[in-house]
């Protein structure tokens, strides 16, 4: 049976939803058979693949590089799954969404600093003015939330996924 | 001129670049080590309720949640001015230690494993955790089972494991169950003897890696880490101890409430993440290190048997102090060992199982100040409040940030031993981004002011010129 190409990736969030996955512990190893892990935070590919058949998506969309980077994995995955509130809602990182960014950066590079004192600028994106849930960006084909997401809803979306059907999730996962 | 690009670094807790700059003869002139990531928190918490703070705390970072709700809490007892009940302080203590096993077992087998078993140099499409089930299935087993072990414990006392709500101001919202204790009790010979292998283990195969342990962040710095009062470790408790290079007390030992005398803030003006140093030798010359190495190098012991043997061998091998980042990964290896070590020495005191687990008062000081030893090193949440508890300013700063400065010297170590422009092979680059696993920083607490640290590596030429390898 064809292995199916997964892709991980962690927008602006905690990596709480990650963990969540690695949460499955032993059923892992069962994963691993059946799906090819192409790109994320834990193997070394250096750019997101063509070809992917399912990405999860961890967190919000907060700068210039979240942007780019979730356009780039709508156009190159079949199924684009936005796991955990802060995807699927913007959650904790759209908390600072009345703040201008210029006043939140001044705060913590200007105000909060002895030495050197400036908002940095050089090799680093910028902020968006709102953290906005992914769908606001892109079209997403199934919403996972929790914070995080419980292991076992997680599991149930990959088997389901891997039999090629968009799972029901039902009562399987909350808010919060 | 050349630049090479590797985006992003791969196996780290977060994103961040890396600029490598060539000169004439290819060899690497300069770095620059980019956090690209900011999220505001010390903002746009103003005006909550303190109270709220650990629940949205935890939310900086998933891997260490527990250490966030830990020193966020500890804050917020300052600020009602309570004395946690003993109970509560051992149960915290238990939930501690649980995350430095499930925190320390991610970094060295799903992370770092796959460097040192597979090689530094092997396929990077197979270099990873999954490529670790194929080729070492008992090594994988055993970092999935030791990191469900921690993971098991923190749902045991808190249920959940991910953002438990269980660590609350003035203690902990349930007592310990005896039901619970027996399962942890019941896992841990099991867990103990997992790491104890693994850590014999990588004794026997750190000669392999002395060319790394030579250039992998040598340069002798401070070293800081809690420790109680009669200098042994400690991690929810103590005061901080600064050790200079040479292995000398460098000041008097810090309490938690007196942080700003000690340790001051600069900006860099190319990376989110703020460079913390040692403010009586000011910027940058104040530069320290945190984490496992520190804490080893500054405690006169562990307090617990096996990791006292341990530390005492460590010291004969690596040196007193030990100044190679490489090390970073044994150190790491032996705190496992004491965690669990630890774990059953609370357990066995009857006291875990007392049912008064929270204090309750409402404000009683306009300030407080939590400290403890995160996995990564030492954790400072400092908050302000009005008379209602809402929030008017905070102040955090995370144990990745205290590394920044010693983590940019360690990345130029490395890419000038190992990168060299005439011909620049993927190892290579594997290396420098290796260094930074061995700090394991956790990019998301460290930009606890938005969400995500790319690690990307570019070198630049003399003449403006750019390669990019991938």
């Amino acid at each position: 049976m064809k292995k199916v190409r997964l892709a991980t990736a962690w927008l602006d969030g905690c990596s709480g939803c990650h963990m969540s996955l690695l949460d499955l512990d032993e059923a892992l190893l069962e994963i691993a058979k059946r799906v090819d892990v192409v790109y994320g935070p834990l193997v070394d590919a250096q750019e997101f693949p063509k070809g992917v058949d399912v990405a999860l998506v961890e967190g919000a969309v907060s700068s210039q590089d979240d942007l780019e980077k979730i356009r780039t994995i709508r156009q190159r995955s079949k199924v684009v799954v936005a796991l955990g509130d802060c995807a699927v809602t913007g959650n904790v990182p759209a908390m600072r969404n009345s703040i201008a960014p210029r006043k939140l950066l001044e705060r913590i590079y200007v105000d909060g600093a002895l030495e050197n004192r400036g908002i940095p600028t050089e090799g680093v994106p910028s902020l968006l003015r709102r953290a906005i849930p992914v769908h606001e960006v892109v079209k997403v084909d199934l919403d996972v939330p929790g914070c995080p997401p419980p292991p076992k809803a997680i599991a149930f979306v990959l088997a389901e996924l891997c039999e090629g059907r968009i799972p029901v999730l039902g009562a399987k996962v909350k808010f919060g | 001129m050349q630049k090479i690009t590797i985006d992003p670094v791969t196996r780290i807790e977060g994103h961040a670049k890396i600029d490598l700059y060539l000169d004439q003869n290819g060899d690497v002139a300069d770095t620059h080590f980019h956090v690209t990531q900011i999220r505001g928190f010390e903002k746009f918490v103003e005006g909550r309720p303190y109270y709220e703070m650990p629940s949205l705390t935890a939310r900086i970072c998933g891997i260490c949640p527990v250490s966030h709700l830990l020193a966020s809490a500890k804050a917020c007892d300052a600020i009602m001015a309570v004395t946690v009940p003993p109970a509560a302080v051992k149960l915290r203590e238990l939930a501690h230690c649980a995350q430095f096993v499930q925190s320390h077992a991610l970094n060295f087998f799903h992370l770092s494993a796959p460097d040192l078993l597979l090689g530094f140099d092997s396929d990077p499409a197979r270099r990873n955790v999954f490529g670790l089930m194929e080729e070492h299935p008992e090594m994988a087993r055993a970092g999935i089972a030791l990191r469900k072990f921690g993971q098991e414990v923190i749902e045991a006392l808190a249920g959940e494991r991910v953002h438990p709500s269980w660590i609350v101001p003035g203690g902990v919202n349930a007592p310990l169950t005896a039901a619970a204790r027996d399962r942890i009790l019941a896992g841990l010979p099991q867990a103990r003897a997992t790491a104890e292998r693994t850590l014999e283990f990588f004794k026997g195969v750190l000669d392999r890696f002395a060319e790394e342990i030579a250039h992998f962040g040598t340069e002798p710095t401070m070293h800081a880490g809690m420790v109680d009062e009669a200098g042994g470790a400690q991690w929810y408790e103590g005061r901080l101890k600064f050790k200079d290079a040479e292995g000398q007390a460098a000041a008097a030992e810090m309490r938690a409430a007196d942080y700003e005398l000690f340790v001051g803030e600069a900006c860099l003006r190319d990376s989110y993440l703020k460079a913390p140093y040692f403010k009586p030798l000011g910027y940058p010359a104040g530069i320290y290190r945190v984490g496992p190495l520190a804490r080893l190098n500054v405690a006169d012991g562990m307090g617990t048997p096996r990791a006292d043997s341990e530390l005492a061998e460590f010291r004969q091998r690596a040196g007193n102090p030990a100044h190679s980042s490489f090390h970073y990964h044994y150190a790491r290896l032996i705190e496992t060992v004491h965690a669990l070590e630890k774990m059953e020495r609370l357990l066995a005191d009857a006291l875990a199982l007392n049912p008064h687990v929270r204090a309750h008062a409402e404000v009683n000081c306009l300030e407080g100040v939590g400290m403890i030893e995160a996995p990564r090193g030492v954790l400072i949440h400092h908050y302000k409040v009005d008379e209602q508890g809402a929030i008017r300013w905070v102040n955090l700063i995370v144990a990745t940030g205290h590394n920044n400065l010693a983590l940019n010297r360690s990345i130029a170590q490395v890419a000038r031993h190992f990168v060299h422009g005439a011909e620049v092979r993927e190892g290579m680059l594997n290396r420098v981004s290796a260094v930074v696993r061995a700090y394991d920083p956790c990019l998301s607490c460290s930009t606890h002011a938005d969400g995500r640290p790319a690690l990307e590596l570019r070198i630049i030429g003399p003449d403006g010129g750019v390669r990019t390898i991938r």
